[in-house]
């Protein structure tokens, strides 16, 4: 069923590209953005991250490193590897374990004009500091009317990992989102990884990067446009990873893997899926969701975190708002858990999407199954 | 037999490791020499092992073990490299050992460090109650200029802040909170930075930006929440920020600045200016996470940065004894390798001679400097609070009389000849006039417009928030009897 009611759209558009045409085949390709083109090159998330830093440090003399182990020991996850050797102790430095300290250091040096990238091991440990983020990163420029501004990077690995339990596990998305003054970004690919943190270095405003970890040894085909230094991508973009007219589904960092897996197998199944890589949180790219909404009429929302208040929350929200007439079924969620991360393989499994939860939930989006609670 | 040279052997063994460990067995390469050296010479073994292992394990320390020893104890070139260099022996035949973090030497006396010294720290004191200087040699002259002009500062903080916190009881103004009876720590301190240098501050220090130039009309507007601020009326009352006063924002939570602080600091050093940065926090505060984390990494760190905590006696109605059980805060600068000093805080120039000084060493030697500066607080804590619940009234009016700084450094300023009583009734009904004024004004100025809602939030305002602005700006066009007629669009 077409949608009749013919409403403003905002600008920006729909499916547009963001990264230039060289990537247009990488979006056909049968498997996740793996692509089969003779010149592709492929590069790791970690060595996108390493070399957008590597570059950004070079460029700019202000630009400086901080965090636990992201000298000497070349990084938790090495995503530093080679920088204190390249730059020095002076702009890579390794931190006494205080999280609190060093992000409250990394928030005055950028008062006074510097542009610190404050790595957090994982943003479980950012909450120790969650006062410096959002008390005074975010905060700051408002509160002070654009006389004291915060070009601060927190960036590190969110979300679940693989058995590492509750305090290691959980997914800061939507905490970070809610919070204006903040930019909040969730890079899914090498492409995404190098894009987005060279723009979040450079912009003027406080921006939490969410890697992942189960990320960084994953490789993505990468352009040449891509590995240039001058390479950017806007945010508040987001990047639709495969086209389709049936359903949307809308995810972020590691669950757009997932997504296009499920596409594989909706695709199998007669339903064509359009997957968005979400990129930005916040701003969220409302304008490409609801395009891609008008046109598929169904929307399947993915994220890792918990459900309540979560990231496919406030997408729902968007949609009803702005495209309430266009929907021809409810909108689904598909969530972690609403639990703390079990530690159990079995049961962490079970805590967080898989591929299986994403396909039925398109599927009941399509009246594809029977309701669970029609199953009278 | 065997069975007891098994056991023997284990024995001997964990003694030995429990003896290294003390430092008495250099290492097990030279078990061999040093031991009939250990059982002939008079070292500090001895005692040790009377006092600890009884005189039983003393019958292993003849050279029966020894056999047993060596094929477990065989030792390798870098280890008697690395004994040598690391073992010595001095005249007291007491022997350093290398642990990570550098040399330690031992004591076979088991005592515990105290956890207070003897005696408090002393506060460094310039002028005694009555204005006159003790006899002190490193005492700072200031010019004419610069005492008279503490002084007026000092009235003008006082009257300020008289003026202000009635007008917050008048209902004028939602909330203030005053310095009395730490006048001249704000002053001195200010007077003995340079403009320079950059202030990070909690909340009790405007007397920072007035001594910088912040007018009385600045300090109104802010407080009246009106379009002439120059923080667009966004934070609540005391909260200044002025960035061309190179003072950063007053912020709540508290200590967040000491952090924060180090990391400016740190943006100094890489510039290599000739300025540093004073922040400043209580002794509520230090209690905060923060102060640990600021204090340690600024050493760490060899940051230009001073920290200047005011020790007032109370963090709202927590006296320090609630506080903290340290002899104040100076103590617990070097616990964090920080030279540190305790001043008196209500001695104008104490206060200055001792910032001046931090100043120097601080950006000279590019390290952090703590000076404990020790007043009362004898407002309350802010319009939020009656302190004479939890405390006396004739403490209050103690320190608020006999123990004032103003007058103090008034008597001295008076004495020198460059004050009189005329120049002061003067003074106060002019400052009494223009503050009534600054305040006639800043209530009558309007408030900020609609659209400094949505600036700010980011460097550039991102669409979103241009929707949100233009759809409530339709709204009110619509509804123009919900919108208050005083407010500007």
């Amino acid at each position: 069923m077409l949608g009749i009611i013919n409403r403003k759209i905002c600008s920006g558009g729909s499916s547009v590209l963001t990264s230039g045409q060289s990537l247009q085949w990488a979006r056909s390709s049968a498997s996740a953005l793996r692509s089969y083109s003779s010149a592709a090159k492929e590069m790791t998330v970690r060595d996108a991250l390493n070399s957008a830093l590597d570059e950004e440090m070079s460029a700019d003399p202000k630009v400086f490193l901080m965090g636990e182990e992201v000298g000497e020991y070349q990084g938790a996850y090495k995503i530093s590897k080679g920088l204190l050797d390249k730059y020095g102790p002076e702009r890579v430095l390794d931190t006494p374990i205080t999280e609190a300290g060093f992000t409250g250091i990394g928030v005055g040096a950028a008062y006074h004009g510097l542009r610190p990238v404050i790595e957090f091991m994982t943003f479980n440990f950012s909450m120790q500091a969650i006062d410096h983020i959002i008390n005074s990163a975010a905060k700051s420029n408002y509160m002070s009317a654009g006389q004291i501004s915060v070009p601060i990077v927190f960036r590190g690995p969110n979300g679940a990992a693989a058995g590492v339990g509750a305090q290691h596990s959980q997914c800061y998305a939507s905490w970070f989102a809610s919070c204006p003054g903040l930019k909040v970004l969730t890079p899914y690919s090498s492409e995404d990884a190098r894009g987005l943190l060279k723009a979040a270095i450079r912009d003027p405003d406080p921006v939490v990067f969410l890697e992942n970890e189960l990320l960084y040894g994953e490789s993505f085909p990468i352009s040449a446009e891509a590995l240039d230094s001058s390479f950017c991508l806007p945010i508040g973009k987001a990047k639709i990873e495969r086209e389709g007219k049936d359903v949307t589904i809308t995810a972020f960092s590691k669950m757009v893997g997932y997504a296009l897996k499920a596409a594989e197998i909706l695709a199998k199944e007669g339903i064509s899926s359009e997957v968005i890589n979400l990129r930005s949180i916040r701003p969220l790219d409302r304008s490409t969701i609801n395009a891609s909404v008008r046109k598929t009429n169904r929307l399947v929302t993915v994220e890792e975190g918990f459900p309540q208040h979560g990231v496919g929350a406030e997408i729902c929200t968007s949609v009803v708002e702005d495209s309430f007439g266009y929907l021809d079924a409810p909108v689904e969620r598909v969530a972690g858990a609403d639990v703390p991360m079990p530690y159990a393989a079995n049961l962490e499994r079970m805590a967080v999407p898989q591929v299986e939860d994403i396909v039925r939930a398109a599927k009941r989006a399509c009246y594809r199954s029977v309701p669970l609670a029609a199953a009278a | 037999m065997a069975v007891w040279l098994v056991r023997s052997r284990t024995f001997v063994h964990i003694l030995s490791k429990k003896m290294r460990f003390l430092g008495v067995v250099p290492s097990r390469s030279s078990w061999d020499s040093s031991f009939m050296q250990y059982s002939s010479s008079s070292s500090a073994i001895l005692p040790l092992v009377d006092n600890k292992y009884g005189s039983r394990p003393y019958a292993f320390f003849d050279n029966s073990p020894t056999r047993f020893l060596v094929p477990r104890f065989k030792s390798t070139e870098p280890e008697r490299d690395l004994d040598s260099q690391y073992i010595k022996e001095d005249e007291d035949h007491d022997q350093a050992l290398d642990f990570p973090g550098g040399k330690v030497a031992f004591t076979s006396e088991m005592s515990f460090i105290s956890e207070s010294g003897d005696k408090r720290v002393p506060c460094y004191r310039v002028l005694d109650d009555n204005g006159e200087p003790i006899l002190s040699s490193n005492f700072v002259q200031v010019s004419k200029e610069v005492a008279v002009k503490m002084y007026s500062d000092m009235v003008t903080l006082q009257m300020m802040d008289t003026i202000f916190y009635e007008a917050q009881r008048q209902g004028r103004i939602s909330f203030y909170l005053t310095t009395s009876g730490e006048e001249a720590i704000n002053i001195a301190s200010a007077a003995a930075l340079s403009a320079d240098d950059l202030v990070l501050p909690q909340y009790r220090e405007p007397g920072v930006l007035l001594w910088r130039g912040f007018t009385l009309q600045d300090f109104a507007n802010q407080c009246f929440g009106n379009k002439a601020d120059s923080g667009k009326a966004r934070q609540m009352p005391i909260h200044y920020v002025s960035k061309n006063h190179n003072y950063f924002a007053v912020s709540s939570p508290m200590a967040t600045q000491l952090p924060q602080a180090v990391g400016v600091a740190y943006s100094l050093k890489m510039d290599g200016k000739n300025a540093c940065v004073a922040t400043y926090s209580g002794d509520g505060g230090s209690s905060e996470g923060d102060f640990h984390a600021a204090l340690n990494f600024s050493a760490v760190l060899e940051a230009p940065v001073v920290f200047i905590v005011r020790n007032n006696g109370w963090a709202i109605s927590t006296p320090t004894e609630e506080q903290f059980r340290s002899d104040g805060l100076v103590v617990r600068g070097r616990a964090y390798g920080i030279r540190s000093i305790r001043v008196d805080g209500n001695d104008a120039f104490a206060v200055y001679n001792a910032i001046h000084a931090a100043r120097e060493m601080a950006i000279r030697e590019q390290r952090p400097i703590l000076v404990e500066a020790l007043t009362y607080r004898v407002g309350h804590h802010s319009t939020s609070d009656d302190s004479t619940k939890y405390r006396p009234l004739n403490e209050i009016e103690y320190w608020k009389l006999a123990r004032n700084p103003v007058n103090r450094f008034r008597k001295w300023v008076e004495k020198k000849g460059w004050w009189s009583d005329r120049d002061d009734s003067e003074l106060r009904d002019s400052i009494r006039k223009q503050i009534l004024q600054a305040i006639q004004i800043a209530e009558k100025t309007e408030k900020p417009p609609l659209a400094d809602m949505f600036s700010d939030v980011y460097d550039k305002q991102p669409s979103n928030l241009q929707e949100q602005e233009n759809l409530l700006r339709e709204t009110i066009k619509r509804h123009p009897q919900d919108y208050p007629s005083d407010v500007p669009v």
